[in-house]
């Protein structure tokens, strides 16, 4: 509590961030100019000399600054000469000041860094051959700048020696290289949440670690890795599997939540080797979830490879051509007419293969297009029809200048953990409010839980309550109500969204401003913003209808009592998973890592994923499959290349190819879908509990089901059950 | 007699100029003519008189409690001193001259007016005086006397300096292992409440002010002003990054300003007596009287109050009984703590205890706790000890002083020995220069400077100790590995000192 109320006070003081509390739009600073290394440079107030000098052109080594943690100071290698100081200044630390002269290139501050460098190789091992950073390594890097050749440590007490820890089975440690710069120990406390991580001794003796035996449980543990300056937090998955330079590097998106993150996947030969964040602040900043950064795995285990066709309880490989007449024989054979024919879209479903099966579906007379969730085959509680109505109107960006945020039905930390992170930023700095209704969870930021059912989002919308959260969420200027895409999978959900719809338009005045969209419904499904934006819905007629012919696309969370026992089934997807045992013909396709595809994240945001590694054996892309099954069936779809169906998508709806670019809905329509929200037919609002969608992190699609990594994982952070080893007895033994 | 006219001829000239109009009486008359130029007159100091003394409890002879302190003239006529307002107080801190007496010597009065800054009324923020009782270093122990015999002057000096700054509150950081000191400075608040001196409406001044005191928890470094207010706030005791400055942002967030618990309780005797009395001590820029802690080899070690500007030489003599075995024993004085550079016998002869002469004679006077070593100290183990206490005292939190303070140790500790290549000394010696200055807090500078100290005085005897390890060990490498336990059939390297022992093997196979 005492961190808070300092660290509230910090924001309260240290000067940009003082105008930036609450809901103030941040006032353009005053611009200073100063000169570098000759150079003049104009920057805001309050810059940092280190950003200053980097925008003067000047490079500034640094092992503990980095620009989206708080600043330690303390590795002193970003030491500079300001003219007038007698001391070489750590640039890091000191605001850049109008009019000063710096310098960054002069025989003191060479000398000062070179000294501090060998201080830091002092301790250091000299790992580089076995140590998984290599290549990598700011320490090595800048070493070859400002470190000599040779060493004057001979002492005969030797290096420092430092217990490695186990942290879990994500993150491997090897302390001896360790280079105190804290930059971990800042993110866990910071960004990720958990307050475990820290420094304990003091001296040369100072070490990073929880003090007792634990492993870090969080879902962004896997960015500390990146963020180690040093080879002393490695990747456990990842450990001697390969080196930097051997990997191509493909900027693609990541699937396996909605939110979109910028990935950027590390390839050797066919295989996936890691997979690192991409820089994009609008979205994921600078970090991944676990989830992304480590399901790769998955993607080399239970994959189908080659078309499979039933034959009485087994599966027997098949050429594409045979299975392709499979299911011609099937549908023919079925009988299905018109809305009988039924296409159940899956969370890993790209844009492409929805607009493909689409068309092909509904130029065989259905309009019976449903999706895997709960209640997905029923047309939407929410409609379509409304863009704002499914979409995370406010913008990930945004998020952190909210001042007040309800929490419906949903936990960020698990369904967008990326956008859990500003939560936990708005929360540390900005002192943002916080509340949910619905299952608790185990949250990085403090919050009040008003209730667990729907009857208590009623009652609370209804302005019921005057005391704690009750009269902050009066007063925000800035108000954030987000609706987890799990209310809509519940009977409840048009109870739910119509008291929403009505006291959201009631406040319209705080909610809907051309500054600032309160209202947002967060996905958690990488493809459901786009079956929706294309109407991947039924229409209320053909929900009724039994099936006939059932096309799986990716569909591997279907609930098994829609598909009739009698009904031909074909599975289009890249894992036997659950949707492939229900099928009659399994097609192969490209998981998200084998495809160029597009994506529509929770903000409704268009982007595109690239191809890092060919699909394996037989696999194809999902819409080439799809056109070319309908060439088989005898109604060929209009297009045959990437341009043409990324063309047709251009003509559903510009939207899906504005690459990169969120298409904000105006406020107009924001108020349409809200009345639309508010003249739902709903019954009374049950007391029923609203459950968490996700009950494990790591386990959520076939990838991550896939993927051993995510398996430890789930054994460790989400059953507890880790058992903690001997880290350094093993390492140990391998020498012995 | 003789003695002291020596200490008169001896005194520099320099600090004569400098001195001041006059306020004693010349020790010399000049009879004025045409022929001459009078002299500037001579100011001796030192010789403080009991009448001047601001700390009259030094050796706990009385009462330290309420009663004892009021019979002393604490809390005398404060409400008045209150109620005459901040720019007052500052002023007459200002006029006084007054020094920070917890090491760095920064002017007071300017200091606190720091917190009074422009348009400060409109800062919602609540203000805190942080009083560091946290006295650590080695030889110092003179604020635990102020704290045990008149811990009334602190509180009352609390009142004084707080409401000079505006502040609502003062917070006495006291080291963890000063119990008693903690326990009388206790007492001396809740006398102080008791007696409505402070708390709510201070002294009927209609003034309000809060004193806590926070036990520490024994480590040096929360005596450092940052890692001092981190460790208040229950956090480790690591120093912040300045700036910001503590006048900014400090204690949880608000202003604060850190002061000494000497500079904080001399502030009422002042404001009662007049900064010009103070001023009246000792030389300009270096005014007042100082408590002056000495230990070591001395007849009667001692924490005596003195003038500013005594020389040291007459301090010793006065008051701790001259040197065990007579002047000529002393080898060398550390004049202001563990962490200022050694001098030797003859600068000894010539500085005077105030912070100008000291750092003419590059050392500094730090908080005035002089360590006298005589011939029997065995100078490089003493300053090798101090290497292992700033090892063992370093928070770890920035390079230079996490790596080198523990480098620096290892290799003191092996000259202490003489297990050390002639040439580890400069390499010593650059390794400090390499902490110095390039640190977040002074504790870098701390542990470099008697290194610098040890070889600016006493190097020869460093070479001496090498020289007669080597003679009966065989050649050392760097490092401190021995020739005669290397692997003859491999090369030794330069950088392990193999040039070096080849230039002397060839010296001597080629007479």
């Amino acid at each position: 509590m005492l961190r808070r109320i300092a660290q509230k006070n910090l924001a309260r003081v240290a000067g940009p961030s003082r105008a930036r509390l609450l809901s103030t739009s941040a006032p353009r600073q005053a611009d200073i100019t100063l000169t570098i290394d000759g150079k003049e440079v104009t920057v805001p107030q309050g810059t940092a000399l280190i950003q200053a000098c980097e925008q003067a052109g000047a490079a500034v080594p640094r092992f503990c600054y980095h620009d989206r943690l708080a600043i330690a100071g303390n590795c002193r290698m970003c030491l500079v000469e300001v003219e007038r100081s007698p001391k070489p200044v750590a640039s890091c630390a000191m605001p850049a000041m109008p009019g000063s002269k710096v310098f960054t290139n002069t025989p003191l501050v060479h000398k000062a860094r070179e000294g501090v460098m060998e201080f830091l190789l002092a301790n250091h091992p000299l790992d580089c051959p076995i140590c998984d950073q290599g290549g990598e390594c700011d320490l090595q890097d800048q070493s070859m700048r400002y470190g000599s050749d040779r060493t004057r440590f001979h002492e005969i007490t030797g290096k420092r020696a430092v217990e490695n820890k186990d942290l879990g089975p994500i993150v491997k440690t090897s302390m001896n290289r360790c280079i105190q710069c804290t930059r971990c120990v800042r993110f866990a406390n910071d960004v990720a949440g958990v307050e475990d991580l820290g420094t304990t001794g003091r001296g040369n003796d100072l070490q990073i670690g929880m003090y007792i035996e634990k492993t870090m449980d969080s879902e962004m543990s896997g960015n500390i890795i990146d963020l180690c300056p040093v080879g002393a937090l490695t990747s456990k998955p990842y450990a001697f599997q390969a080196r930097p330079w051997e990997l191509k590097k493909t900027e693609s998106v990541d699937v396996l939540d909605a939110v979109g993150s910028n990935i950027r996947v590390d390839s050797r030969g066919v295989q996936v080797m890691r997979v690192q964040p991409k820089i994009n602040d609008e979205i994921n900043e600078e970090w991944i979830s676990d989830k992304t950064r480590y399901a790769y795995d998955g993607l080399k285990y239970q994959r189908l490879t080659t078309p499979l066709v039933r034959e009485g309880n087994r599966f027997v490989p098949a050429s594409w051509e045979t299975a392709m007449e499979t299911i011609r024989h099937g549908y023919l054979n079925s009988g299905a007419r018109n809305d009988e024919i039924k296409a159940v879209a899956g969370s890993l479903a790209d844009t492409e293969a929805l607009v493909a099966l689409k068309d092909l579906v509904n130029r065989l007379g259905s309009e019976n297009l449903t999706l895997d969730s709960k209640l997905g085959d029923k047309p939407p509680t929410q409609s379509a029809d409304i863009r704002s109505n499914y979409l995370f109107n406010t913008a990930i960006e945004n998020v952190e200048d909210a001042d007040a945020v309800l929490l419906i039905g949903t936990n960020p930390r698990h369904e967008a953990a990326t956008i859990n992170s500003r939560f936990r930023k708005s929360f540390l700095h900005r002192g943002a409010e916080f509340a949910v209704i619905g299952e608790k969870f185990d949250s990085t930021f403090e919050y009040e839980h008003i209730g667990t059912s729907p009857k208590d989002v009623e009652s609370f919308l209804n302005g019921k309550g005057n005391k704690g959260f009750a009269k902050i969420w009066k007063e925000a200027k800035k108000p954030l109500l987000i609706v987890g895409s799990a209310v809509t999978e519940t009977q409840d959900g048009a109870a739910i969204l119509k008291a929403v719809g009505k006291h959201v338009s009631s406040n319209e005045s705080r909610f809907l401003t051309p500054e600032w969209t309160g209202f947002s419904v967060l996905q958690r499904a990488a493809s459901r913003a786009a079956a929706y934006d294309i109407g991947f819905t039924p229409s209320s007629s053909a929900s009724s209808v039994k099936p006939k012919f059932v096309y799986l696309l990716n569909a591997d969370d279907v609930d098994p009592s829609t598909i009739p026992e009698d009904a031909f089934v074909v599975y289009q997807g890249h894992h036997g998973d659950l949707g492939a045992q229900f099928a009659d013909v399994c097609l192969p396709a490209a998981a998200y890592t084998e495809k160029s595809a597009t994506w529509i994240n929770t903000e409704g945001r268009s982007q595109m994923g690239r191809t890092a590694v060919p699909p394996p054996g037989a696999s194809r892309e999902d819409w080439k499959i799809i056109r070319a099954l309908s060439e088989v069936i005898g109604n060929p779809l209009p297009y045959d290349d990437t341009l043409q169906i990324r063309q047709r998508m251009f003509d559903i709806s510009p939207t899906l190819v504005r690459y990169d670019h969120i298409e904000k809905p105006s406020l107009e329509i924001v108020k349409t879908g809200l009345q639309l929200l508010s003249s739902l037919q709903s019954t009374t609002a049950s007391s029923n509990p609203l459950k968490k969608p996700i009950a494990d992190f790591y386990r959520t699609d076939p990838i991550s089901r896939a993927s051993v990594t995510m398996a430890d994982c789930s054994k460790a952070f989400t059953k507890k059950q880790y058992e903690i080893s001997d880290v350094d007895a093993q390492a140990q033994a391998s020498f012995a | 007699m003789i003695r002291s006219r020596a200490i008169t001829r001896s005194l520099p000239i320099a600090s004569a100029s400098t001195s001041t109009a006059a306020k004693k009486l010349p020790i010399r008359i000049a009879i004025r003519s045409l022929a001459t130029v009078s002299d500037p007159p001579v100011r001796h100091y030192g010789g403080l008189k009991d009448q001047d003394r601001i700390f009259t409890n030094l050796y706990c002879k009385h009462d330290h409690g309420l009663k004892g302190a009021k019979q002393r003239g604490d809390w005398h006529k404060t409400k008045e001193i209150i109620t005459k307002g901040d720019s007052w107080i500052i002023q007459t801190i200002k006029d006084s001259g007054l020094r920070g007496r917890g090491g760095a010597g920064f002017p007071s009065g300017l200091k606190w007016s720091f917190m009074n800054k422009p348009g400060w009324e409109k800062d919602p923020r609540p203000r805190y005086l942080v009083v560091n009782a946290d006295e650590g270093e080695p030889g110092t122990c003179k604020d635990r006397e102020i704290m045990r015999g008149d811990p009334h002057k602190l509180v009352e000096g609390c009142l004084v300096a707080g409401r000079a700054m505006n502040a609502n509150a003062a917070y006495i950081y006291i080291r963890g292992e000063f119990y008693q000191e903690a326990s009388h400075v206790q007492q001396a608040i809740d006398e102080a409440y008791k007696a409505g001196l402070i708390g709510k409406n201070a002294c009927n001044s209609g003034y309000d002010f809060d004193v806590y005191l926070h036990r520490g928890a024994g480590a040096y470094i929360c005596g450092e002003e940052t890692a001092l207010i981190e460790s208040i706030e229950g956090k480790q005791g690591k120093p912040r990054l300045k700036p910001p400055f503590p006048a900014d942002v400090g204690l949880f967030g608000c202003p604060t300003t850190v002061a000494n618990v000497e500079t904080v309780a001399v502030a009422p005797t002042i404001a009662r007596r007049g900064g010009s009395w103070f001023a009246g001590f000792g030389r300009e820029r270096n005014s007042g009287t100082k408590v002056y802690c000495i230990s070591g080899h001395v007849n009667n070690p001692c924490v005596i109050e003195e003038e500013m500007s005594i020389p040291l030489q007459e301090l010793l003599e006065k008051h701790c009984g001259g040197i065990r075995g007579g002047w000529q024993n002393l080898k060398g004085i550390i004049p202001g703590g563990c962490s200022v550079p050694v001098i030797p016998r003859s600068d000894c002869e010539k500085v005077l205890m105030d912070y100008d002469s000291l750092k003419d004679a590059q050392t500094s006077l730090g908080t005035g706790a002089v360590i006298v070593m005589d011939q029997t100290t065995d100078m490089i183990s003493a300053i090798a000890r101090f290497s292992k206490f700033y090892k063992h005292e370093s928070c770890g939190q920035c390079t230079p002083c996490r790596e080198g303070t523990t480098w620096m140790m290892n290799m003191m500790d092996r000259m202490v020995e003489g297990r050390a290549q002639e040439r580890e000394i400069d390499m010593l010696l650059e390794l400090t220069k390499q902490v110095e200055g390039h640190t977040i807090c002074a504790l870098g500078d701390a542990a470099a400077w008697p290194i610098q100290g040890l070889m600016r005085h006493f190097r020869p005897e460093v070479e001496a100790r090498l020289a007669n390890f080597h003679a009966k060990n065989g050649q050392t490498l760097f490092g401190g590995h021995l020739l005669s336990e290397t692997n003859s059939k491999y090369a030794i390297p330069d950088n392990l000192g193999g040039d070096a022992i080849r230039n002397i093997s060839q010296q001597i196979s080629s007479p």
